[in-house]
């Protein structure tokens, strides 16, 4: 056979910018079935598979993609799901480029295979055209019964692996909705929350019972679920606690967390107050500090919730950015601003309590740091004032210690992350498993989903052993 | 679902609910609070709890409506429900049995002060409650907190009942008086808290005050709520409510309290003009 292949991928249409800067509606719009049958072409099914390899949850790539090009998009979609519960999230917020994507036999001469516009068609596609989902299952105990704590990628991962390995799991959840960060973190315009309702909704299917609005900690202490009669207890807790940079003006009105800023747009729906009740305010001119997904997510909020200029200031290079580059791409094509090598030093008030500009330092990059990227350093006396009114903080978030520290014993890290064991999840307390961000720190959906999923494993084992039940 | 169970009117719209909430009640202590959100498209608003009593699962709320969200949490009755709560959250106040405490308790404040109050009677502790509102008819938890007291005074703006003026100034004459209690909880406006404080200063007593931030979620994941203590930024939602009123940067808290003033008005005049959607109609 000698059909040519396209060195380039097929694009998924999107909103275009001029249109999508004044709605929170999804930005890509996702393939139609005739391009995803043509992207599917691309792929030479090659036999070592290095996206399998390349993908945290070990979705069999080639064979979707395969099913995919035959115009068996159901097919397809089932395929996926024998390893990942949650694709149509996956598809969408997933780093592909770093992962499946990134190890492509064809990228070594042109454009990847598109694994994650494939894997979003395919999940869109059962779910708009997919047969309605069975009646919830009921759970079967006799297996075991587990605690998933924390409703975000790891513990909707874990439960739902829990399930289908036959146990009764109750997911608690101290918000009033489930998905975690997928609910509250990341925007609607690039990850629809019926999105995130469906597939939770799925996993409900499986069986997994879910409680709202319950801290485990405080609402019912891990000892009290034991005493309940769970076997195991999977803490997926999240790095939910922003931190801050310590710089002077940094508790000015107008200055927010990343994290308050996105829980009240997403989360809380801010962006349709007044028809919704939670406030939120934006000025004029923004600046968000960080430059990772969360910083581009918070600038594409904030133009969208009507500020005229958008500014992500940034302490290293364009090279050292952690966001996806599709994101800074996007958020570039809206007219987002990159302020690059330049960190806040401290933030100026307006005399009533208010922002009114952030001065800030040039920098330059130094030595590879402990991460490896080069380490930025200011440059003596090049300080200016940037003129903004409102001021983001998207520099990260530290580990949750609420429902830890009421656990004890439970050995921690330095930054008060749980020290867990990465290929199945066990902490140092006999039936206490932990995955996700609580265990690593702030990192991906797909990593902490990859975690949940192993803990799954881990905890299956650890209940048949208790259980005399060997493997 | 959390039912209301009961339901009182203690002063001009100021109002006390009873919740089935026998989860949150079961492990609730003094100093701590629940977030709870009315419906669907509400906000999340976090209330210090009143009182909980872990047999009959009962939750005690008390608020005054001062915006959208507590007027309509106040329409609603006996039967209705209130879609979410979360609790208890915070850090509780570690109460033991010390010799001599006063409580003072301003407007609305003095509901979360009961509980506190109470726990310090009951251990033993000699507790003077000093309790103010702008006029008699303001005045709530008279009875309650007469209970949980060895002594009582109160304070009105208008001199309607008690003292006229602040009740801070009660406190100075206290203190003045002497003898010097082992610690002084205040809880009330934020310009109270902090005139309660500068007054405890200048006697060196240790005073706690139980701050009422800004909150979303309530469990250390916004930052909203964050307020400066001895020049550190604390969380209060995970490190407080209850703060040394010594240490606390009152002036800041209160220009924070002020972020969302004009959405505040803005709701609260859609929600008069009827597109909340009045149940009196």
């Amino acid at each position: 056979m000698s059909v040519k292949i396209s060195k380039e991928k097929h694009e998924m249409p999107k909103q275009p910018a001029d249109t999508r800067i004044k709605n929170f509606e999804e930005v890509a719009l996702g393939y139609t079935p005739e391009l995803a049958m043509a992207e599917a072409a691309r792929c030479i099914q090659c036999p070592k598979k290095p996206c399998v390899a390349g993908c945290p949850v070990g979705i069999d790539i080639p064979e979707f993609i395969k099913l995919v090009a035959k115009g068996d998009f159901l097919g397809a979609a089932k395929k996926i799901k024998e390893k990942n519960s949650l694709p149509a999230m996956c598809g969408r917020v997933c780093p592909q480029e770093s992962q499946c994507e990134a190890v492509c036999t064809l990228g070594k001469r042109g454009e990847p295979v598109a694994i994650g516009a494939l894997e979003r068609f395919c999940a869109d596609y059962e779910r708009i055209h997919g047969e309605p989902l069975a009646e919830m299952k009921t759970s079967d105990s006799s297996s075991g019964m587990v605690a998933v704590v924390g409703s975000g990628p790891a513990g909707l991962s874990c439960a739902s692996e829990l399930a289908k390995l036959g146990y009764r799991v109750v997911l608690f959840e101290s918000l009033h909705a489930t998905g975690g960060v997928l609910r509250y973190g990341i925007p609607e315009f690039r990850l629809p929350k019926s999105i995130v309702d469906k597939e939770v909704e799925y996993i409900k299917s499986q069986g997994v019972e879910i409680r709202l609005n319950v801290l485990v900690g405080t609402t019912v202490t891990v000892d009290e679920l034991f005493e309940q009669g769970f076997d195991a207890v999977f803490l997926g807790t999240g790095a939910g606690l922003p931190y801050f940079l310590g710089i002077p003006g940094e508790n000015l009105n107008g200055v927010y967390s990343a994290n308050e800023f996105l829980t009240r747009a997403n989360l809380m729906k801010a962006y349709l107050f007044p028809e919704y009740d939670t406030p939120i305010w934006v000025g004029k001119r923004v600046a968000v500090i960080g430059g990772g997904n969360v910083a581009m997510d918070s600038a594409r909020t904030a133009l969208r919730l009507g500020a005229d200029e958008v500014t992500v200031v940034y302490r290293r290079s364009r090279t050292e950015m952690p966001a996806r580059l599709e994101e800074i791409e996007n958020a570039e094509e809206e007219g987002i601003k990159l302020m690059l090598l330049r960190n806040p030093v401290r933030i100026l008030e307006d005399g009533e309590g208010w922002v009114k500009g952030m001065e800030c330092i040039k920098m330059e990059l130094g030595k590879p740091d402990d991460s490896g990227r080069r380490r930025p350093i200011p440059i003596p006396d090049s300080e200016f004032i940037l003129d903004v009114d409102t001021v983001i903080s998207a520099v990260g978030t530290n580990p949750n210690p609420l429902l830890i520290r009421t656990i004890s014993g439970l050995a921690l890290g330095r930054r008060g992350n749980v020290i867990a064991d990465e290929q199945t999840g066990k902490t140092n307390i006999p039936g206490i498993f932990a995955g996700g961000d609580i265990v690593t720190g702030s990192a991906t959906v797909i990593a902490a989903m990859g975690a949940g999923k192993l803990a799954a494993h881990g905890i299956d084992e650890y209940i048949r052993r208790k259980n005399g039940r060997g493997m | 679902m959390y039912r209301i169970l009961e339901k009182e009117v203690l002063a001009p719209k100021i109002k006390l609910i009873k919740v089935d909430a026998p989860e949150i009640c079961a492990g609730a202590r003094p100093g701590q609070f629940v977030v709870f959100r009315i419906h669907e498209k509400g906000e999340r608003i976090p209330l210090t709890i009143a009182d909980s009593d872990p047999k009959s699962g009962l939750l005690t709320l008390v608020f005054q409506e001062v915006g959208k969200s507590t007027t309509e949490l106040g329409m609603l009755n006996k039967g209705d429900t209130i879609q979410d709560m979360v609790g208890p959250l915070g850090t509780p106040r570690d109460i033991e049995k010390l010799d001599y405490v006063i409580c003072v308790g301003g407007g609305v404040g003095v509901a979360p002060i009961y509980p506190e109050a109470k726990a310090y009677y009951r251990l033993g502790t000699r507790v003077v409650s000093l309790i103010g509102a702008q006029t008699k008819e303001m005045l709530i938890f008279k009875n309650r907190m007469e209970q949980v007291s060895d002594e009582i005074y109160f304070s009105t703006d208008d001199g309607s009942f008690g003292h006229k003026g602040f009740i801070t100034e009660v406190l100075d004459d206290l203190l003045e008086k002497g003898p010097h209690p082992d610690e002084v909880i205040a809880i009330g406006p934020l310009l109270m808290m902090r005139e309660a404080s500068k007054v405890t200063a200048k006697y060196g007593v240790k005073t706690v005050v139980s701050l009422n931030t800004i909150m979303v979620d309530g469990t250390g994941m916004c930052g909203s709520c964050r307020v400066t203590v001895d020049s550190e930024v604390k969380f209060s939602c995970v490190e407080g409510p209850a703060f040394d009123g010594h240490k606390v940067d009152f002036d800041e808290l209160i220009a924070r309290q002020n972020r969302f003033l004009a959405e505040e008005r803005l709701a609260m005049d859609r929600y008069l003009a009827g597109a909340g959607g009045c149940k009196c109609q």
